[in-house]
């Protein structure tokens, strides 16, 4: 049977979260920039008419976005993952199926509905309407063909956010306007080999040969080519697993040059891992921990990494600072200006798949604790109980001087109303 | 607000010498009625009637997704009941119909607005400064309302600070 997909994705994700709690910003360009202010990592149609692109150093366009009074916001996490999940949810109510593909990115399967394209208009509304938040969707047979159909919903003004590529006639009519290089899975190295064979548009890139296409760019190719022309790919190899793995990485606003300070910063991403762990209901077996100096400053490089194996897949935050504090200290060389940090966890499973320790079981009461402190942080702001470990000054802690409010989940920070 | 799992909650925290927090843990006050299955005597005759414990939370937000909660800065609501510094709990999804507060965006900044119809019966947006003509609200001036205030709550006994 054929299926129907839709992508439904923020148009500039961040910016918009930025817009809805802040009305004033509507029209004007504004930016959000990375983790320690680094680099802009959201735009706004107005900001990209600026010339701003995506990556550029927020050292590099200050003068430019003072200039052209653009706004530049530090990224606020906290808010753009209680908006995100506040879409999903719309999204959950039109849809039996969603596939939260990334923060600001769901694919819904929408087969069986009679008019897709009527429907998906409807999602979008009510989007806009509940959280203030305007999306695109694109609709096709196939995720490549949904994702293709969304890049045209945002790029033509006429679709009116909603491209439906459903159809073979609205593939043949609107593939010849989308460019290789907007293809999904399509990198930059692969537009130049593509185009040496003449192959410019999806449309062209349909057309292909699979095994041509294959001997060009792997069986990703093939798989694409596949997927333009209608035909499913079960195995698409560039669709990542649900949470198959965690990452809590940082730059420092400042360089980290002792081991105590360091300690503070491996046992902070831990605690926070931990508490990211709990909320997906999943246990890791091992911790990795890494750090490394800043590839453009002048000082000499360095970069380790090490991974220590829990006691038992656990998720217990006591149990993860101590094997971080552990691989933190193994691993530490001084004499290094250090920049960035983090700890990642993989192989995640669900704790009744988790092999337990047979001796040295864990305290249960260890469970109770977790859930409290995941309570009281929840209730009165991350941080408010934390392992001392994770240190009380936090001189490392990132630089985000342009920071929104956490609009949405604290009570101390919620919008003001003029009356 | 939780979910279904009652977690045991905290009740007292405290900064020990040495710098480690020390935590104190009891059960969970919050638990639902649990019935008498345990109970030695005889059952009680309240367990057909046990209901769920009591949650304001589910009587002021019905539609979660869309709700969200603003402080209140002035006193132009008082006429409608909501007093400076009170919280006021906003719904997205809600139409606007005359008699409602409003959170209204006009130039950019929100604030607080009273829905009413005019005297040709179209709905617009009180102004309470007089000599300001309310505001007609039609398909264009609809992006204006940020949400319908469905609840005011103010504190009649304030937290000591």
């Amino acid at each position: 049977m054929s299926r129907v997909f839709a992508l439904s994705d923020g148009n500039s994700f961040y910016c918009s979260c930025e817009r809805v709690f802040d009305p004033s910003l509507e029209g004007r360009p504004v930016i959000v920039l990375s983790n320690n202010d680094g680099c802009a990592i959201a735009r706004t149609p107005e900001a990209k008419a600026l010339g701003i692109r995506m990556g550029d150093p927020w050292f590099k366009i200050r003068d430019l976005c003072r200039a052209n009074g653009v706004v530049a916001k530090s990224s606020n996490y906290v808010l753009y993952g209680d908006m995100s999940r506040r879409v999903n949810e719309v999204y959950r109510s039109f849809a039996d199926e969603v596939e939260v593909y990334s923060i600001d990115e769901s694919f819904l399967d929408l087969t069986r509905i009679p008019d897709a394209e009527g429907y998906a208009r409807k999602m979008r509304a009510t989007v806009r309407r509940w959280t203030g938040i305007p999306t695109s969707v694109g609709l096709g047979p196939t995720r490549v063909l949904a994702k293709a159909a969304n890049h045209l919903a945002k790029k033509r003004p006429e679709l009116d956010g909603v491209c439906d590529l459903t159809s073979a006639e609205a593939r043949d009519r609107l593939l010849p306007l989308l460019a290789i290089a907007d293809v999904w899975g399509v990198g930059r190295a692969s537009v130049g080999k593509l185009e040496a064979v003449g192959v410019h548009t999806a449309a062209d890139l349909r057309a292909m040969d699979p095994s041509l296409a294959r001997s060009l760019l792997t069986v990703v190719g093939e798989r694409l080519v596949r997927e333009l022309n209608g035909v499913r790919c079960q195995d698409l190899e560039f669709i990542a697993p649900v949470r198959q793995g965690i990452a809590v990485t940082r730059s420092f606003g400042s360089p980290v040059t002792t081991l105590d300070v360091m300690l503070e910063a491996t046992a902070s991403y831990a605690s926070r891992a931990g508490e990211k762990l709990r909320r997906h209901g999943v246990v890791a077996p091992h911790i990795s921990v890494f750090f490394h100096t800043s590839r453009f400053s002048d000082g000499p490089a360095k970069s380790v990494s090490g991974i220590v194996r829990l006691r038992e897949p656990t998720s217990d935050t006591l149990e993860l600072v101590q094997a971080a504090t552990r691989a933190t200290k193994r691993l530490w060389s001084g004499g290094y200006r250090y920049s960035k940090a983090g700890v990642m966890l993989d192989g995640l499973v669900t704790p009744e798949r988790a092999p337990r320790a047979l001796i040295d079981a864990p305290d249960p009461r260890r469970e109770a604790l977790m859930a409290a402190l995941d309570d009281v942080n929840g209730r009165f702001g991350r941080g408010s109980v934390f392992v001392a470990r994770s240190g009380f000054q936090k001189a490392w802690t990132v630089r985000a001087d342009m920071r929104s409010p956490a609009y949405t989940t604290r009570l101390a920070e919620v919008p003001v109303l003029r009356a | 607000m939780s979910g279904s799992r009652p977690a045991p909650s905290l009740t007292r925290a405290s900064l020990a010498p040495g710098g480690f927090i020390a935590v104190c843990l009891r059960s969970d006050v919050r638990l639902p009625l649990m019935g008498s299955g345990l109970c030695a005597g005889f059952p009680s005759p309240a367990d057909d009637y046990v209901e769920d414990a009591l949650d304001p939370s589910r009587l002021i937000v019905t539609n979660p997704t869309a709700t969200f909660m603003w402080k209140v800065c002035g006193s132009s609501m008082v006429r409608a009941g909501i007093r400076d510094g009170d919280y006021v709990v906003v719904d997205r999804s809600l139409v606007a119909k005359a008699g409602d507060v409003v959170v209204a965006v006009i130039d950019g900044i929100p604030s607080a607005k009273l829905v009413a119809r005019n005297s040709e019966g179209r709905l617009a947006l009180d102004f309470a400064d007089a000599k300001r003509t309310p505001l007609i609200l039609d398909e264009a001036s609809e992006a204006l309302i940020w949400g319908v205030v469905t609840w005011s709550l103010t504190p009649h006994r304030p937290p000591a600070r």
